[in-house]
């Protein structure tokens, strides 16, 4: 377990992972090992503060984001199952400490070192998965944050290209926003529905039964607006299918031996 | 035109039940961004153009008093005259002792943002002038007495037959019963009616794409020609402008021709683009005797130095009204003035003020797709961000929302508190939500209004994590039904 050449990995689970989904913290957990990575998951971690960032709120944004950089800084790398929280750390830590040198060094080290997991698993450690099946026809959905803040976009489908039996069907509108934007989908429910309705109208000419993506933001979206309109598509972040967990329970699924 | 921006969920509501409008946005939304893709891939220096596109602005911005300066000289050193306008009203009375010394009745009129901005039709109108709109989107919302509802397709929102019924409504001295449903007796019907107008003005008013310092021209870009029937039939020839239209050279304005129509439509090059330098000489056969160029303030040298400057690099290509989700589910008109989209939520604040305008930059889910397609690289969703910044701090976030906000920083502060709250939190979530989502459940409206809420596991990743037995972390527990 404790081979020093292993990279020294604190997993950032997010707070949507934390509270709604633990099963992808412990993907990501299993994935990180088996591409030989040694994994923590800090007991202090909370939320990256980007509800608060992206209302305005720059004091408690900065608050937040000086105990993550802290909490965090020991490792030789920050991975997040997450495009938005990770484009958080990386392109809007350092963005926040622009006038304040000391904390702009530690941020912008912190952003460095900081990345989304799925490209983490290609691009740094060479990851692919072996032995994994999941038996579906899948669409990818692209968060704005992973696509446009942290350049993720071939990762994902390469890594579930190694998923025997899945099929990956691809909307012509992957990469347009779902409308869940934080805060935004509760602000602005009307225009938030207008939108995620066109995502779902997209999924369900592809033909998929699954739709998986990178970000819990926008999985619980989705999903949760694929149940209220009675569309069977089950939803899963991509690490679940990964890590071989792609038989629990979906987004919005009671758990198994509870229903 | 008095701003309808703070009803923007009102807008935003009756746009998205408006059916004829969803049809167009939907068209929009097809046309205008794959045209772009494909033109940008056309172009193996497209995005070597943009940096470069950037850079002449940003130098521009960085020395404007200097290039205004040498464009005001080179214009009067061609005969012309510069009038600088502080604000909207100062440019409205400019134009009307124009048009007065001219003896002015009736003015042509070539698209022009700023024209919106200022609302120079109803002034003229108010003063005995009349105004015709030339460009076919802005003729037709002319007819109907609304506003743009896009910077270059300013009647987006109408369908065929919107138009067809708004000539048959306006149009009274027409045969009533006459074919004008397809687009092409639609165009005949606006083009006989535009050539006698443009034959009998008076006046031609015209925007500018750009206004080159180092030759004193105002470039004009149009798809229709009718710019250069505007400008260059009548007696006199005004351009209103905003000071940051500037350009250092007619080698800049080039570059900057190169990524504008491939930006905005798809297109290589707009159809007519047209350089007018001055009256005319007396070797010229024709064109105006009178070059009068409005130059316009209205807030913006406030905006150079603050968050807000990079704005002023935008060339008003449309581009990111034409990729915006929310502009595609909403429109224009939604968004309450003259300018709308991402660039709109940007720049409205800074002219007519963020007390009137401040939904505005929350509208949006910051997803960035605005930047990555704008010709001038402008980081739009950062500057919205930095409107809500402004808000925050002037407490404008409303009470509520800024407690809440703050109890819940709070609490992602102290992590020890946290990890036992929300402990608390999912477990008893978990218990409630058994069927695995929720339909309802209190405040959290805004979410259940459109979406079933997933319940929560029961106990958190972080705790379950380091209650499991160590060594076996890795989920395979968890897949065999293991529960802390």
């Amino acid at each position: 377990m404790n081979d020093p050449t292993q990279p020294n990995v604190g997993l950032f689970a997010t707070c949507l992972v934390d509270l709604m989904r633990p099963q992808v913290g412990f993907a990501a957990v299993k994935l990180l090992e088996a591409a030989g990575c040694r994994v923590s998951v800090p007991e202090a971690q909370t939320c990256c503060g980007q509800p608060a960032y992206n209302s305005g709120d720059e004091p408690d944004s900065i608050a937040i984001a000086k105990q993550v950089i802290e909490t965090f800084s020991e490792f030789d790398y920050i991975v997040v199952p997450s495009g938005s929280c990770g484009g958080m750390i990386k392109r809007h830590y350092p963005e926040m400490f622009e006038h304040d040198s000391g904390w702009l060094a530690k941020a912008t080290a912190l952003a460095a070192k900081t990345h989304e997991l799925l490209s983490f698993l290609t691009d740094v450690r060479n990851y692919s998965p072996t032995g994994v099946s999941y038996a579906g026809r899948a669409t990818y959905h692209d968060s704005c944050s992973s696509l446009r803040e942290m350049q993720v976009k071939a990762q994902p489908r390469k890594l579930l290209g190694a998923v025997a039996g899945l099929t990956i069907a691809e909307g012509n509108e992957a990469e347009t926003c779902c409308g869940f934007g934080g805060l935004f989908c509760v602000k602005y429910p009307d225009i938030s529905e207008s939108m995620v309705d066109a995502k779902i109208d997209d999924i369900v000419k592809t033909g998929a039964d699954t739709l998986l993506a990178g970000d819990m933001g926008c999985l619980m979206n989705i999903s949760g607006r694929l149940q209220r309109r009675g569309i069977a598509v089950r939803a899963r972040h991509a690490a679940e299918v990964l890590a071989g967990m792609g038989d629990l329970p979906a987004i919005g699924e009671p758990a198994k031996g509870r229903d | 035109m008095q701003p309808t921006s703070p009803n923007f969920k009102a807008n935003a509501k009756a746009a998205l039940a408006d059916r004829p409008l969803q049809a167009a946005l939907g068209k929009l939304a097809q046309g205008f961004p794959m045209r772009r893709a494909e033109a940008a891939a056309r172009l193996p220096e497209f995005e070597r153009l943009r940096d470069q596109a950037r850079d002449i602005k940003d130098h521009v911005l960085e020395n404007l008093d200097r290039y205004l300066e040498l464009y005001e000289a080179k214009v009067v050193e061609q005969g012309g005259q510069v009038h600088w306008c502080e604000t909207a009203a100062d440019a409205r009375a400019a134009i009307l002792r124009i048009c007065r010394k001219a003896g002015a009745i009736s003015v042509t009129k070539s698209k022009s943002m700023i024209g919106e901005e200022i609302a120079i039709n109803d002034f003229l109108e108010q003063n005995g002038i009349e105004p015709v709109e030339t460009d076919l989107g802005e003729y037709i919302i002319q007819l109907r007495r609304e506003p743009p509802s896009h910077i270059i397709a300013p009647a987006i929102h109408l369908s065929l037959d919107q138009v067809a019924d708004t000539f048959l409504e306006k149009h009274t001295d027409l045969d009533p019963n006459r074919a004008i449903r397809e687009p092409r007796a639609l165009l005949e019907e606006a083009r006989t009616r535009l050539r006698g107008k443009f034959l009998g003005a008076d006046v031609g008013l015209t925007g500018a794409n750009m206004l080159i310092a180092e030759t004193g021209s105002n470039v004009l870009v149009t798809n229709e020609g009718n710019a250069d029937l505007t400008y260059g039939l009548p007696k006199v020839h005004i351009v209103i402008a905003s000071l940051e239209k500037i350009v250092p050279t007619l080698e800049d304005a080039t570059t900057i021709l190169r990524v504008l129509a491939r930006s905005a439509t798809g297109q290589d090059m707009s159809v007519y683009t047209t350089f007018c330098t001055g009256p005319k000489r007396p070797q010229d056969l024709d064109g105006p005797e009178e070059y009068h160029v409005v130059l316009l303030d209205n807030g913006r040298t406030k905006m150079i130095g603050s968050e807000f400057h990079e704005m002023l690099r935008c060339i008003r290509c449309g581009a990111c009204l034409n990729h915006c989700p929310i502009y595609k589910s909403v429109g224009g008109h939604a968004y309450g003035w003259v300018y709308s989209g991402p660039m709109g939520a940007v720049l409205i604040p800074n002219l007519i003020g963020m007390e009137t305008a401040g939904h505005l930059p929350n509208a949006s889910t910051l997803c960035g797709k605005c930047e990555s397609v704008c010709p001038m690289r402008i980081p739009l969703p950062r500057m919205l961000r930095r409107w809500r910044q402004r808000q925050f701090a002037a407490g404008r976030g409303g009470f509520v929302a800024k407690t809440a906000l703050g109890l819940w920083a709070g609490l992602v502060t102290r992590p020890k508190l946290y990890r036992f709250l929300m402990g608390l939190g999912v477990a008893a979530l978990g218990q409630l939500g058994s069927k695995g989502k929720f339909k309802w459940l209190p405040l959290a409206g805004g979410w259940t209004q459109v979406r079933d809420l997933a319940a929560p596991a029961g106990d958190t990743f972080v705790a379950q994590y380091h209650k499991g037995p160590r060594g076996d972390q890795s989920g395979d527990l968890i897949r065999k039904g293991w529960r802390p």
